[in-house]
């Protein structure tokens, strides 16, 4: 067993927000199949979207690009499908929510509560949401307002989530910090776009996205770098893992857990597999706990 | 993978409301049951089962298949795939039903033909509203025994493709594949529970795809929580059993609507 902001995860592996997110069903199967120490639920806000139209997200050779667009059902429309995956999961249930403003998420996470959350992660950070998401996360100020409103009417873990389309990533984590968050959680997807040169369109609905996947991981591990050090609070790794080497190194860059989306593209047990890889690691390596990898790159000088 | 640009070599009208569209690329490894992506641009992105290894078989029914319909050959649209689990072949010497209603004869023709090839027995239910919307008649009627039903009674039995499957003894098919509207594959579903062959039975499903790559979410069914668009489209009736199947599916926000 291994403990995060409070919660207890049979393994340091936790399914990213917006992936295999959208049912309690679905969750369940991540968690139970895929051996995931925890699930994040797509990001739910207060109204229902449909999010962009299709294209919304293609395979590169080095990642993935999606412009979903934020589709959620609203928080009432969602209450029993995180109700499903509360009662029939079996491990932690985050919920993942955005708004425009610090009383929007309020009331989302407020509406969300009969459900029984286990902890909220405050996603503002998606970069193809116009008014939501990293349209918040790139100003301080409003990071630390929301966090609070957040914390407010909430008394279980707040993390929030970060965006790396910003010129300082560690001035967005301190304010999440300032107002209050239990953990941040880094990265989102990097701005993208891809151009069907047979056409001159762009190839997603919206035109741009976010990217994901392995090409996002040296990014991420920077994020994660940088972010250790600037705060007092858990990091929670997310950006390209695919394998236990690159949880691993997450891990050693600071990170507290490792979450991981794009890589069920593979296989929907990766957390497991990946899980087990970093035990056999530790084992092999004579590291008698996690905690001692934890941020291990930063005493390498 | 990017979509691949293909060109409309050639537009079939199939029935008032069907056209085939070949186009200049081959999905050589295709399985039957499997599905492309099909990028109209500007517009959307629609899946759509493959008709054969070079042709989508569509129905007009909202903004992106009437945009579709306005194509000319030496057009073209984008297209990713195939993707997806299609429908299990038979080995040689067994005998096959396939259950097709309206357009769900597209992905389930280059499966009879294939099951044919491969040495099987076909056998053919073929319902459609009426007969002018029989779909690819001809290409099962190529195979074996075909059966057909219209809803108006204008060819074969007047009533549904279960009108006919009542009178047929399902026992003796080794095999049996379903594709077309909810409704109809929900009774079908329901027969078979009944008479208790559903390990022999697969159904192509149809759920809202977004990523189309079993990444988003946005098609898992209840309560397995398996997704259409990767781990389906083609479902064993056994993967069914207590599913939503027949009840509600989720629109594009996740939100359940009924069927
Ligand atoms: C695996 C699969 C295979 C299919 N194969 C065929 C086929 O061979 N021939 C054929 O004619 N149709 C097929 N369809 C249905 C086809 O995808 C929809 O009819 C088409 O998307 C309608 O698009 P539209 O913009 O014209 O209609 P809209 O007006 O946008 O929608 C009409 C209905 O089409 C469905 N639909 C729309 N967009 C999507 C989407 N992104 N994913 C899933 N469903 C959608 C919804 O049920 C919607 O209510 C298949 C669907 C699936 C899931
Ligand atoms: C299809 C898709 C949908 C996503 N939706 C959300 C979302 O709703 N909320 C969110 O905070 N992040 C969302 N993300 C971002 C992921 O949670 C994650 O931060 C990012 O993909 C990087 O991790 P990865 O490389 O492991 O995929 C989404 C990513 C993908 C690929
Ligand atoms: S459509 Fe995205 S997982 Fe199936």
């Amino acid at each position: 067993m291994y403990t995060l902001t409070g919660l207890e995860l049979k393994n340091p592996t936790i399914l990213a927000a917006g992936v295999l997110g959208t049912t309690g069903a679905s969750l369940c199967r991540v968690a139970r199949e895929g051996g995931a120490g925890a699930v994040v639920t797509k990001s739910i806000g207060p109204a229902p979207k449909t999010g962009h139209i299709n294209p919304s997200m293609v395979r590169l050779d080095c990642g993935f690009l999606n412009a979903m667009g934020l589709p959620n059902p609203s928080y009432p429309g969602f209450l029993q499908e995180l109700e499903f995956a509360k009662n029939n999961s079996a491990v932690p249930v985050i919920a993942s929510i955005f708004g425009g403003t610090p009383s929007e998420f309020a009331e989302v996470a407020e509406g969300l509560l009969p459900a029984n959350p286990d902890a909220f992660e405050l996603n503002v950070s998606c970069p193809h949401a116009e008014g939501y998401g990293a349209a918040v996360g790139s100003n301080p100020c409003l990071v630390e307002a929301v966090t609070a409103a957040v914390k407010d009417v909430v008394n279980v873990p707040v993390w929030v989530k970060l965006t790396p389309n910003v010129a300082d990533i560690k001035s967005i984590g301190t304010a999440a910090e300032s107002g209050g968050a239990d953990a941040v959680v880094a990265i989102n997807t990097l701005k993208g776009m891809a151009i069907d040169i047979e056409s001159g369109y762009p190839v997603l609905g919206n035109r741009s996205g976010g990217l994901s996947g392995k090409a996002v991981k040296p990014v991420a591990i920077k994020c994660v770098y940088d972010l250790y050090t600037a705060l007092e609070i858990p990091v929670i790794g997310v950006g390209g893992v695919s394998s236990w080497e690159d949880a691993a190194e997450m891990l050693m860059a600071g990170a507290a857990a490792v979450q991981i989306g794009s890589a069920v593209y593979d296989r929907v047990d990766i957390f497991s597999e990946i899980g087990t890889g970093i035990e056999a690691f530790l084992t092999r390596k004579g590291y008698s706990d996690i905690k001692k990898i934890i941020g291990l790159a930063h005493e390498m000088i | 993978m990017l979509p691949l640009n293909a060109i409309i070599t050639q537009i079939t009208e199939e029935t008032p409301l069907v056209r085939t569209f070949f186009f200049d690329h081959r999905f050589e490894d295709m399985e039957p049951g499997q599905f492309v992506m099909v990028w109209i641009r500007g517009v959307d992105e629609i899946p759509m089962g493959l008709s054969r290894n070079n042709s989508i078989t569509v129905q007009k029914v909202g903004e992106a298949t009437s945009k579709l319909f306005e194509l000319k050959e030496g057009d073209s649209f984008g297209l990713r795939g195939p993707f997806g689990k299609g429908f299990t072949l038979p080995v040689r010497g067994e005998k096959v039903l396939v259950i097709a209603g309206g357009v769900g004869a597209a992905p389930l023709s280059p499966y009879a033909e294939a099951a044919f090839a491969a040495g099987a027995e076909v056998h053919t239910i073929l319902g459609a509203r009426s007969a002018e919307d029989l779909l690819f008649e001809g290409r099962f009627e190529a195979l074996g025994k075909i059966y057909i039903s219209t809803d108006d009674g204008s060819k074969g039995v007047k009533g549904f493709v279960t009108d006919v499957l009542k009178n047929l003894d399902v026992a003796a098919y080794d095999r049996i594949a379903v594709c077309g509207p909810e409704i109809m594959m929900a009774s079908v579903f329901r027969l078979f529970e009944e008479l208790q062959v559903l390990e022999k039975a697969e159904f192509s499903l149809h759920r809202y795809f977004k990523c189309g790559i079993g990444i988003c979410g946005a098609c898992c069914i209840d309560k397995s929580g398996l997704r259409v668009c990767k781990d389906g489209p083609v479902f064993s009736g056994v993967q069914l059993i207590g599913s939503e199947l027949g009840n509600y599916s989720r629109d594009a926000s996740g939100r359940r609507v009924k069927i």
